[in-house]
């Protein structure tokens, strides 16, 4: 390192320059270590500056070649892992990049030349340092580059979310084939804002290419797949318990091969039926937390215990994960959400939560007196569900659309909503319409209470609804009155895309309390909560 | 493993009798294939590895001989003989064959050519967890002239009634009217339950049948159910909207239809497992509903459940009756790319063959014969100057010179003298026609065949 540095300085010396950047070469010799960095930092953006204008017309894939070998060798996570970390960077660093270029490049004097020379010297110095040394050198100073300039850790962008990349898809695509599970294609046209993420039909199953009796992917998981896409099983707590009762029967049914040891052979046979169920409908927070838990588990499992009592100690571990995270949960915020319902209270909800529904039914169980409004939305109309299940309980119900929600609100003393997922920057995510209850819940001075296990909160952040949601069916929003559909042909209009959504983000601005089992929390605490949970595992 | 394919080739052909008198029903020549060879290519197409077959011995001597059979089917065939004699039901051959079976099932008759997505029909099954998930479609109309029939054909008679919810998905209702004394009854609590009801008739019973692992162990403790299409799946049907599997005190129930009780338990124990806890979690959980309007839970709490895929396009044909033998001839060929003219065949230059007829291996086509939409079979000797239109020619026939053969059915063996002029005729198996016969809308059979009846 300080042999380069030297020459560095001698090659300056050399080259008649200007006194600033002589003096921050003598600072550099004086100061030590931090300014050589910055040194480095410099050059390796010139050098990276000068590979972009050598390469120009590459453009895209290059960089996103230069994305990925920066990355972690992690093993491919689902959605869980930061992928927002990467996408606030990466636009940085782009733009970063190119502002330095685009503004180089008219003006192009005699020292950014020279610059660009030097930077191609130390280039080539470099690189037969690094054969020297193994060629360690360059590979770490790709990644190390991006993390010095940026802070946080490089995670790799989950492949769902680059969907308008075509170099993201051919991995995907060729990943897939390797696991044997079929590639679902996309449907219809879509708003340009979400091009980056999948839409697929619900006429096109994903089981069409699929053998009929599922030899490759056990057909629990076949069965969940289409369970999920056709919408049978929805909510985010219906999808993790559905999930865990599958991967049971998997377990049940898995043997181990000669020669290999169930700790790793079985997380291998894992992989393919999630990518499989990542196809059918992409993974939420809580499926992703689970998942990794039992990962985790059977990771753990030592190798000289018998078959038979591993499995019988996974399938333990799924059940009590369920019945702590999912069961006594619930119970738990009940207990602390019921303390807050008082008598005579009118509590707005928003489609169908399983959790809010049990806190509303043990309120009502426990002598509270209280009514609740039912605000629904199209194209799910969920909140007829809610409607449904409250009403045969005994609680008087009101019923609105959303389009009411400012009518309706002056009446209304609390507001209870379920969520998706809670992020890390406290950001609540939940079904499509929630940011905007609690927009107008705040505007009245309305208390928002979300209603949150903790196995739901997840590292991710995020501060839009654009970079990382979900797009459902867009025939669905498509309704026949009176034997009229006007959308029938909503292809065929080139300049026409329906967009069906189905997750926002609500900020913590808005959310007057989050109540876990843990107890009740500002939004604001959430990674506190994550950090406590990573120490207690 | 999720599915066992079951098919059921035992079948007499009782509809068709002049046909199959002497050739059993799988073994017909359809397109120049064995009937059966249609079900197992529909199997093998969607990825069954083996089939259980279930069939007379006669049949599984030609499957292991049959050189067509042997090289196209690649699945494996597991064949359970069983005695022509016995007149066994479609149940009750499955009640034979219980040891074998493991997982679900799906049984498919020897007589269904189609082409339907199969998993259209797997997908119900599977995703609702349905205990039959069944195949139908829209009845085609025949537009060729059967031979052998005398004045119109009877419509109307033998009709299904199928009555399907909202969704098209879910069946509600079945019944034959052959089974109805004097009206369509239907239950209150289905219309309770589905007020909205479509009931179809024009609709055709594929015979494809996903059945749940329970039910076969049903059928082991009912001995009285014999026949599938005609028993069990009525029953079946009737059965979702039965109040003692619905209701939650179907254990304490009292000594009366104890049996009948004890049946209805079998059912429903025998599909719960070790998890129903965690599968009833995750219902309950889930907003979904698969109906609206009503104050119940999904599916209205019912654990047996039927459905049924309707296929609105496409092609289903279940040659059981001559008309739908000599339909499904004319319409086959189109879908597979066979060559139209099997190069075993040795056919005269001079000769004028349509280029919609297909022509077997082995056979001999001699100078100045004209074959227009015909399907000529196996090892089938044409002489000169015959004409052969609309007709379908089965295996190791004879036709002398000079012949006319116009909208017939030859079968198998059979020697047509010279001369002759044949129209709209059904010559069975074996027979001769004697030199210069003339024979217009006649079933030409042997006196043994007569004897049978």
């Amino acid at each position: 390192m300080a042999d380069s540095d030297g020459r560095q300085v001698v090659s300056i010396n050399h080259s008649t320059e200007e006194d600033v950047k002589l003096q921050e070469v003598v600072q550099a010799k004086c100061e030590g270590k931090e300014l050589t960095k910055e040194e480095k930092q410099r050059l390796r953006k010139e050098k990276k500056q000068h590979k972009k204008n050598k390469k120009d017309d590459r453009g895209p894939p290059e960089k996103e070649k230069e994305k990925e070998k920066a990355s972690v060798l992690a093993p491919s996570k689902p959605a869980t892992q930061s992928p927002a970390h990467k996408a606030a960077p990466v636009p940085v660093n782009a733009s970063a990049s190119e502002s330095p270029v685009a503004a180089e490049k008219p003006a192009k004097s005699k020292a950014e030349q020279r610059a660009e020379r030097r930077a191609r010297q130390d280039t080539e110095r470099a690189s037969k340092q690094g054969k020297k040394e193994g060629g360690q050198q360059s590979a770490s100073s790709k990644p190390k580059a991006t993390p010095n300039e940026l802070q946080p850790v490089v995670k790799r962008l989950p492949e769902h979310i680059q969907v308008d990349d075509p170099a993201a898809l051919k991995k995907l695509a060729k990943k897939l084939e390797r696991q044997q599970v079929p590639l679902r294609s996309d449907y219809g046209y879509k708003v340009s804002l979400f091009s980056h993420l999948h839409q697929y039909s619900r006429k096109n199953p994903p089981t069409q290419q699929i053998s009929i009796p599922a030899t490759v992917i056990h057909p629990s998981i076949v069965r969940l797949g289409l369970q999920y896409s056709q919408g049978i099983i929805a909510g985010s707590n219906a999808r993790s318990v559905a999930l865990l009762h599958a991967f049971k029967q998997v377990i049940q049914d898995y043997s181990t091969p000669p020669n290999e040891e169930l700790s790793r052979d079985l997380v291998n046979k894992l992989s393919p039926y999630i990518s499989f169920l990542s196809q059918c409908r992409p993974l939420s927070a809580s499926m992703g937390n689970a998942i990794k838990y039992i990962k985790k588990e059977i990771s753990n499992i030592p190798s000289q215990c018998k078959e038979e009592e591993a499995k019988r100690r996974l399938q333990e571990c799924i059940d009590s994960y369920i019945n702590e995270k999912i069961i006594l949960a619930s119970e738990a915020i009940s207990k602390y959400a019921i303390e807050k319902i008082s008598d005579g209270d009118v509590i707005l909800v928003y489609g169908c939560s399983s959790l809010v529904n049990h806190i509303l039914c043990e309120a009502f169980e426990k002598q509270r007196k209280f009514r609740v409004i039912v605000v629904d939305s199209r194209p799910r109309l969920e909140g007829r569900e809610a409607l449904r299940r409250l009403v045969k309980k005994g609680i008087r119900c009101t019923y609105v659309l959303i389009s009411a929600l400012s009518y309706i609100l002056p009446e209304v003393s609390k507001v209870f909503l379920g969520a998706h997922a809670l992020l890390a920057n406290g950001y609540v995510m939940s079904r499509v319409g929630t940011s905007q209850i609690a927009l107008v819940a705040k505007a009245y001075n309305v208390p928002v209470l979300v209603c949150c296990e903790t196995y739901k909160f997840c590292e991710r952040v995020q501060t839009d609804s654009f970079e990382s949601n979900e797009l459902d069916d867009p025939d669905d929003l498509i309704v026949t009155r009176n034997g009229k559909t006007h959308l029938e042909n909503w292809q065929t209009v080139k300049s026409l895309g329906l967009l069906n959504l189905v997750y926002d983000v609500t900020p913590p601005d808005f959310v007057d309390l989050v109540i876990t089992d843990l107890g009740m929390i500002p939004c604001t605490s959430v990674p506190v909560v994550l950090r406590v949970k990573n120490v207690d595992q | 493993m999720e599915l066992q394919a079951v098919l059921m080739a035992a079948g007499g052909g009782s509809r068709m009798m002049d046909l199959t008198y002497n050739t059993p029903k799988p073994l017909l020549p359809v397109g120049n294939r064995p009937l059966i060879w249609y079900p197992l290519n529909l199997l093998e197409r969607v990825g069954f590895e083996e089939v259980i077959v279930i069939t007379t011995k006669e049949v599984q001597k030609a499957l292991s001989t049959d050189q067509r059979l042997k090289t196209d089917v690649k699945l494996r065939l597991d064949v359970v003989c069983i005695q022509e004699e016995a007149d066994m039901g479609t149940a009750d051959a499955l009640r034979h064959i219980q040891q074998k079976i493991k997982t679900d099932i799906l049984v498919v008759s020897c007589d269904l050519i189609t082409d339907v997505a199969l998993h259209e029909v797997v997908d119900l099954f599977r995703a609702h967890s349905a205990t039959l998930s069944i195949l139908m479609s829209k009845v085609h109309e025949f537009t060729e002239t059967v031979p052998g029939q005398k004045g119109k054909k009877k419509a109307g008679e033998q009709r299904d009634f199928v009555g399907v919810d909202v969704t098209g998905k879910r069946l509600l209702f079945m019944a034959n009217e052959a089974d109805l004394d004097e009206g369509l009854v239907l239950r209150k609590s289905i219309m309770r339950k589905h007020p909205r009801m479509l009931i179809k008739t024009g609709l055709l019973d594929g015979h494809l049948y996903c059945l749940k692992r329970s039910v076969v162990d049903f059928l082991v403790h009912n001995k009285c159910v014999t026949s599938i299409r005609g028993e069990l799946v009525p029953y079946l049907v009737r059965k979702q909207f039965s109040k003692s599997l619905n209701s939650q005190n179907a254990t304490e129930d009292s000594e009366k239809n104890q049996k009948q009780q004890d049946a209805h338990h079998n059912l429903e124990l025998l599909s719960t497992s070790k998890d129903e806890a965690l599968l009833q979690l995750a219902r309950e959980r889930s907003c979904w509903n698969d109906h609206r309007g009503d104050m119940s839970e999904a599916y209205h709490g019912g654990k047996l459940r039927c459905y049924v895929h309707i296929m609105e396009e496409g092609m289903c044909y279940r040659v059981n009756t001559l008309a739908a033998y000599i339909e499904a001839n004319r319409v086959v060929p189109k879908l597979f790319e066979d060559p139209p003219i099997h190069p075993a065949a040795v056919v005269s230059e001079r000769s004028l063959v349509g280029s919609d007829s297909i022509i077997g291996p082995l056979c001999q086509i001699s100078d100045k014969t004209s074959i227009k939409r015909s399907n000529v079979g196996t090892s089938t000797t044409i002489k000169e100057k015959v004409k052969i239109t609309n007709s379908i020619i089965m295996n190791g026939v004879t036709i002398e010179e000079g012949c006319n053969i116009q909208g017939s059915v030859i079968c198998n063996n059979a020697v047509i003298g010279r001369g002759a002029d044949i129209k709209y005729c059904l010559v069975g198996s074996g027979q001769h026609v004697e030199p210069e016969a003339e024979r217009t809308n006649e079933v030409i059979v042997g006196s043994d065949q007569l004897m049978e009846i």
